[in-house]
Order: C-alpha cells, then sequence, then structure tokens
C-alpha cells in the first residue's frame, strides 16, 4: 500500500494533472477560467484573496525549489540542512498561516454569502475544502519538523521528490518512516494534483504564462487582428507589383 | 499613412426621445442569458444623473481609460502592465454588481397561482442571483429615469464640473436630455489594454472590438480599464461579455439592431477611413481638450485622390471606399463639425459619437427678454448649459458646441424661412459659416433621417479572408465541437492539422 500511495499514485496524479489540462486546454477552452466571484460580492475578498494567493504561491515556489533542487547543490552553495529546514519552517510557516487567514476568509464568504453560495459549483467548494485541509495539515507538519531541526528529515522528502521525477524505483521507500501527518500531507498534495484538470484550478497555468506573453510577447498595448492571410507589408508589395504591370496610363475609372 | 476603416456611429441626442427600444431590442437579442441579466450593452441614461453604472463617469474612483505620463507617453489609468497583474488576485476599481444593480424578476405566477385571499395577490420581486425575496428594489438599469431622485444625488454628475450647478435643482430652472451609451469600438481601446490574456481585439477589417470568448481567463482587467463601463462580467461564465455592434448584422450590411429599431431615427452608421499610424500621436496630444481635434487628424478624407489609392494599397475594398464618400458619420464629425466624441479626455478616440441637443430658451417665461444676435437666440442661454455639454462631449471645450449648436439652429431658422416663407435665406447659412445646399443636405440627412440616408454600410469582403473550396462541406456556425459528424472543429488533440497559436498581427 505504501508503494502504491507513494509510488504509483503519484504519476497516476501527475499524468492526469498533464493530460487532463492538456484535453480541457484543447477541447473546451471556453470552461477555462478563474470562476472569479468579485463582481457579485467585493467584501471580504480583496484581503482574502490576496492573502490567500500570496500565501499559496510562496509555499509553491517554496516546495518546488525545496524539494527538487538536487542536495548536492544546497551542500555545493554551503546551506546547511539545518539552515534550510529552519527557512523552511519559518517562511512556510507565515506563507502558510497567510494562506489559511485568507483562504478561510474566501471560504466563510463562499459558504455564508447566498450569492456566492449559490453561484457556487461543488467544485468551487470542494477544491477550496481540500486546500485549506492542505493548509493545517502543511502547518501541522511544522509541529513535527520542530523536533528535528537537524533537516535530516527533510532530505528524506526531497530524496523522494526527485526519485519520483527521475523515475527511480524505489522511491517510495525513501519517506516509509516519516511521521503520519506528512504522508497525510503528501497524499493529499498528490490529490490536489489529480483533480486539477477538473476544477478552476487551471487557471493556476494561466496565471503563470498569460503575464509572460503580456509583458514579454506583446510589443504594445493594443491587438488588431486581421482575417486576411497576408500581413499588411507583403499585401502591399504585391499590390504595388500589380500596379507597376499595369503601367501608368491604366488607372481605374473611379478616380 | 496606414489605412483603415471602421463602421463609426453617430447618435443625434437632439432627437432622441428616451424611449428605451434601442436597450430592449438590444438585450433581447444579447444579455437574456444567465450571468448577464443586470447587462446593457446598449442603454439610455437620463442627464443630469450618475447614470449606470453609478457614478461611471468618475475616473478618480474607477481608473478607466488613459494616462499621459510626464514623458508624453500613455498608460491605462489603473497602471501600466506591471501595475496591472499586481491586481490580479483581487482587483481594486473593478465595480461590484450592486453599483450596476442586482438583476431581479417578478414573481408573475403568483398572480393566477395564489390561494382565495382577503386582498389581491402582488407579484413581489424575486433575486435573479439568488432566487431569494428582495425585500425592496435599491437600484434598476435606468433608476433615474426623467430626473427620479432628489437633485442632490443627481447633482454628483460629474459633467457638472465648472458649472453653478445648485440653480438647477430649482423647478424653473431644470433641465434633462437622454444619454443612449454603448461601446466606444474606440481606436485606443484601454479593455484590451488591460487584458493579460490577449482576449480582447480590434478588427483590422471594420474596427469592431471583440473579446474572443475561448482565451479570457476571467481576470477582470478590462471592466475596470474601459472608462465608459461597458464590459460586463458575466458571473455565470465567468467570461466578460461586451457590444458586438452587431457585428453578424455589419457585416451582412444590416444596422446593428440598436440602429434598426431607433424609433426617433436618431444613429447614423457609416465607414469612416483611418490612419493607423497617428492614432498613438493623437492620443497623447498634451491638453485634453486638444483630444477632440487631434481624433478629427486621424480621420482620412475618402474624397482624397491620395487616401483613395492609399486605402487601396492598404487592402480597403472599392466598396467600403464608395460608403465612406456617403458617410453620414463623416458629414456629421468632419464636414458639418456637430457631432463629437463621448468624453474624449479619457483618451481611448472613441468612434461612437454625438450630436449636442438643442434646448428650450431659458427663462422661457420672459420671453421677451431672450438674448438674441441676428434673429436667432444665443445658444449660451439655451437651458442646457454649454459648459455641461462640452465636459459630455470636448472635454470642457465650449467653442465647438456652441459652433454645432448654431449650425442646428441656423438648420431650423433656414428651413423654415424654406417652408414657411418660401426664401432661400443664404444669409442665415453664411451667418455659420454654410451655404443654403448644405444647409438643405444637413436638414435631409438630420431632420428628415431617412434610413438610406442614415446607413451607408458596406458587405464585409469573405473573399479576402475565406477560401470556398475550404469551407465547402462545412457545417456553418457552430460552438465548441458543434459539427455533428462528431468531428472536432478546430480543436485537434487527436488528429487532423495542427493549429498554431495565432499571435496578434499587428501590434501598436
Amino acid at each position: 500500500m505504501h508503494n502504491f500511495l507513494f509510488g504509483i499514485y503519484p504519476y497516476i496524479a501527475l499524468s492526469v494533472l498533464l493530460i487532463g489540462s492538456i484535453v480541457r486546454y484543447e477541447r473546451d477552452p471556453f470552461t477555462w477560467k478563474t470562476s472569479s466571484s468579485q463582481m457579485l460580492r467585493r467584501k471580504q475578498l480583496i484581503i482574502g484573496s490576496i492573502l490567500f494567493h500570496v500565501g499559496v504561491l510562496v509555499i509553491f515556489v517554496g516546495h518546488l525549489v525545496g524539494l527538487l533542487t538536487p542536495i548536492a547543490i544546497f551542500d555545493a552553495i554551503g546551506i546547511s540542512h539545518g539552515a534550510k529546514q529552519l527557512l523552511a519552517v519559518i517562511a512556510g510557516g507565515i506563507a502558510g498561516v497567510m494562506a489559511l487567514v485568507g483562504g478561510g476568509m474566501l471560504m466563510h464568504r463562499r459558504w455564508t454569502d447566498p450569492r456566492i453560495r449559490k453561484t457556487s459549483s461543488f467544485a468551487d467548494i470542494a477544491i477550496l475544502a481540500l486546500l485549506l485541509a492542505q493548509l493545517v495539515l502543511g502547518l501541522g507538519t511544522v509541529f513535527v519538523s520542530l523536533q528535528h531541526l537537524d533537516g535530516h528529515e527533510m532530505t528524506k522528502f526531497m530524496s523522494w521528490a526527485q526519485g519520483i521525477f527521475t523515475f527511480r524505483s524505489g522511491a517510495a521507500a525513501q519517506i516509509e518512516d516519516v511521521a503520519l501527518i506528512f504522508k497525510l500531507h503528501l497524499f493529499l498534495g498528490l490529490t490536489i494534483f489529480l483533480v486539477f484538470p477538473f476544477t478552476r484550478l487551471v487557471h493556476i497555468a494561466s496565471g503563470i504564462f498569460a503575464p509572460l506573453r503580456y509583458l514579454f510577447l506583446r510589443a504594445g498595448y493594443q491587438i488588431v487582428r486581421s482575417r486576411r492571410h497576408r500581413p499588411l507589408e507583403e499585401r502591399r508589395r504585391a499590390y504595388d507589383k500589380v500596379q507597376a504591370k499595369r503601367g501608368p496610363s491604366a488607372t481605374t475609372p473611379a478616380e | 499613412m496606414r489605412v483603415r476603416a471602421q463602421i463609426g456611429k453617430v447618435l443625434n441626442l437632439d432627437k432622441c426621445i428616451g424611449c428605451h427600444t434601442c436597450s430592449v431590442t438590444c438585450k433581447n437579442v444579447w444579455t437574456t442569458r444567465e450571468g448577464v441579466e443586470y447587462a446593457w450593452f446598449n442603454n439610455v441614461e437620463t442627464k443630469p444623473g450618475t447614470g449606470y453604472p453609478t457614478d461611471w463617469e468618475n475616473q478618480k474612483r474607477w481608473n478607466g481609460g488613459w494616462v499621459r505620463s510626464a514623458s508624453g507617453k500613455l498608460h491605462p489609468k489603473q497602471g501600466s502592465k506591471w501595475r496591472i497583474l499586481a491586481n490580479i488576485f483581487a482587483n481594486p476599481a473593478m465595480p461590484e454588481i450592486d453599483d450596476y444593480y442586482e438583476p431581479f424578476d417578478f414573481d408573475y405566477d403568483h398572480l393566477k397561482s395564489a390561494p382565495d385571499m382577503t386582498a389581491f395577490p402582488t407579484a413581489r420581486p424575486r433575486s435573479k442571483i439568488t432566487g431569494e425575496r428582495m425585500e425592496k428594489i435599491e437600484k434598476g438599469p435606468n433608476w433615474e429615469e426623467i430626473l427620479g431622485g432628489e437633485f442632490s444625488k443627481r447633482s454628483q454628475d460629474y459633467n457638472f464640473d465648472q458649472v453653478q450647478k445648485d440653480i438647477y435643482g430649482e423647478y424653473e430652472n431644470t433641465f434633462m436630455m437622454y444619454l443612449p451609451r454603448l461601446c466606444e469600438h474606440c481606436l485606443n481601446p484601454t479593455c484590451s489594454a488591460s487584458c493579460p490574456s490577449g482576449a480582447i481585439y480590434k478588427r483590422e477589417e471594420d474596427g469592431i472590438v471583440l473579446i474572443d470568448q475561448e482565451k479570457c481567463r476571467g481576470w477582470r482587467m478590462c471592466v475596470s480599464g474601459c472608462p465608459y463601463k461597458k464590459v460586463y462580467y458575466n458571473w455565470d461564465t465567468g467570461k466578460s461579455e461586451k457590444c458586438t455592434f452587431c457585428y453578424p448584422r455589419i457585416e451582412s450590411g444590416q444596422p446593428t439592431v440598436c440602429s434598426e429599431t431607433c424609433v426617433g431615427r436618431i444613429r447614423y452608421l457609416g465607414v469612416i477611413l483611418y490612419d493607423a499610424d497617428k492614432i498613438e500621436a493623437a492620443a497623447s496630444a498634451e491638453r485634453e481638450t486638444d483630444l477632440y481635434g487631434a481624433q478629427l487628424d486621424v480621420f482620412l478624407d475618402p474624397n482624397d485622390p491620395e487616401v483613395i489609392a492609399a486605402a487601396r494599397r492598404d487592402g480597403v475594398p472599392e466598396d467600403w471606399i464608395e460608403a465612406a464618400k456617403v458617410s453620414p458619420v463623416w458629414k456629421m464629425a468632419m464636414d458639418w463639425k456637430v457631432a463629437f466624441p463621448l468624453h474624449p479626455e479619457y483618451r481611448t478616440l472613441p468612434m461612437v459619437w454625438y450630436i449636442p441637443p438643442l434646448s428650450p430658451i431659458q427663462n422661457a417665461a420672459q420671453a421677451g427678454q431672450i438674448a438674441m444676435s441676428d434673429q436667432m437666440p444665443d445658444v449660451r442661454s439655451l437651458r442646457i448649459p454649454v459648459k455641461y455639454l462640452a465636459n459630455m462631449l470636448t472635454a470642457g471645450d465650449e467653442e465647438p458646441i456652441v459652433h454645432a449648436l448654431e449650425r442646428m439652429s441656423a438648420m431650423r431658422l433656414y428651413m423654415r424661412a424654406l417652408s414657411v416663407d418660401g426664401v432661400r435665406d443664404e444669409a442665415i447659412a453664411a451667418r455659420v459659416g454654410m451655404s443654403g445646399r448644405v444647409i438643405e443636405d444637413m436638414y435631409k440627412i438630420m431632420a428628415i433621417a431617412d434610413y438610406e440616408d442614415r446607413f451607408a454600410i458596406p458587405t464585409a469582403h469573405r473573399e479576402q479572408n475565406e477560401h470556398g473550396a475550404d469551407i465547402r462541406g462545412g457545417c456553418g456556425f457552430t460552438d465548441g465541437n458543434g459539427c455533428s459528424t462528431g468531428e472536432a472543429g478546430k480543436t485537434t488533440l487527436f488528429g487532423g492539422k495542427k493549429k498554431k497559436f495565432a499571435l496578434p498581427q499587428e501590434t501598436f
């Protein structure tokens, strides 16, 4: 069972995440959206949403860097395991509390405000509940981590995560003996990956790519779309060519 | 010079009777769906008033439109690209649905299904969002209709800037006018500039600004970016929607629904040729009062042989050039200078223009003392203060408004002389810098307003963008994967040609 949950389930979850997202983006781009409810109720959203999103983003980047950077790199630049553990506990703790407070406000708003409640789908409420549970579990692991600040425990998760991503068999064995709360946290995290394509979470992908395109690929501010097949310059050249052939006397009667 | 064509629009406020036929027909066609019950792509406001959504003209509050920085560059008032992205989690300048109104319906069924009661059954309102009973309706799409509500509230109207407004609260001095509003299909739209997803675009062929529903992600920056508050967030689909200028009708040469059904025949549609290379400079004009003139400079004279040659070279179809020559919009905006852009100070270069209304002479009771100059009433003593109209249409510059109102009252005087006395009084025309012939043309188009004179709409040229062979055997209009053969429309995950992500072809 342990091997299934942490050796095979990660691949199932990540595959569904990847393929499911591609299918949804391709087949039904109309449903790809943030599902913002700010229009219906501003109250509690501004503070709640900012706290939640900033907190979650910090945590997400922290997990990404913390788990997937090879241990050798930390060793090479002289960050001890203990220091890394401390950083993770402090930064993660603060961001976790921010996200939890913000998420709590959003959940309270979603649950009690009649406008938001009525217009919420099951998935909207369920995914927020999952994320809140995950935040509680994640903050719960802080207390366990405080028991062993040498950072040894953390290296197990790094080996596991990197083992998964490098297709090493026996990755699951790395975390066989960690505390139960960690295992629950990992399982729930993988489950969130699994349901990603079926919820509004897909807007995370747009939240990463749209700003890049907006800032770096769009030259100015405006967008003009033409339905013609050739760009203007090419059309102009073709037009000039035809005009040159006609000779100067061949003006159209309209002139 | 980069010549492009746009179907522009003019609304003659002098003739608007505030019947709301435009709003109702528009709504029946476009926004009767869940999520946009509150949205009116076209609405008619009674001015003075705070409008719909409430206080929309107050850009200190909503941050719509553009601002010119000290260096002369433009950026959206809500912030440059970085600033907009920083607000992506929660948009501080976005109106809530209560700023429009909470959509509601009435329990009509109760009228016929109520049991035997001592009192008559009533149809009480119910929210269209929550389905719950609404005890009191606090706002609607036209809450200030015909000066409804107290003056202290209506006078928050932004156009009262620098007007001694207190006297207009008195019954004897009060004034009103109607202002039908729709998307301006701007040359320099802030909605599209604010969209992080790049979902909003202007069409090269006819200038219509549209939202790509498949690319919209619901970041909501367009809603606050648009200074006219004419982009609406659909709370059901999570996408933004706006006036489409009835593009399927325009493409087939028909007027928009609002124009077609206008009872007062106040709406005009026609081609305007413009120079796309001049847009940026015009929108960045230093003084706000220069913006109206700067926009006139962007428009190109369709009778100028150089313009015609350049238009042909840039692919403007021949019938579009011909339509531009007879465009009523060109005549009213450029030839006669009686039409003006709505709030040019937003720097969006709007393309729906307005003819200011004449109004009864102030203090009609003192008819003997009316300020007259050469038989013509002084337009500055009209009931609607010129400053008020100028704040609305020319960023506060009164001269162009006075000029237009004088021409319009000269038209009345001239036509009165012609039809009552049978005299063509060229002197009247000359006083406003026109000739009798031009005034008669103006009368034909603005007063008589025959269907053919109001609308000069060339059809879209499908041959420029579709190959007949490609669409043979196609499934016509579809939504999503609508083809009955089960074949994917344009989505190609499982086979078929790969459709490349189409980057915008032209940017400026």
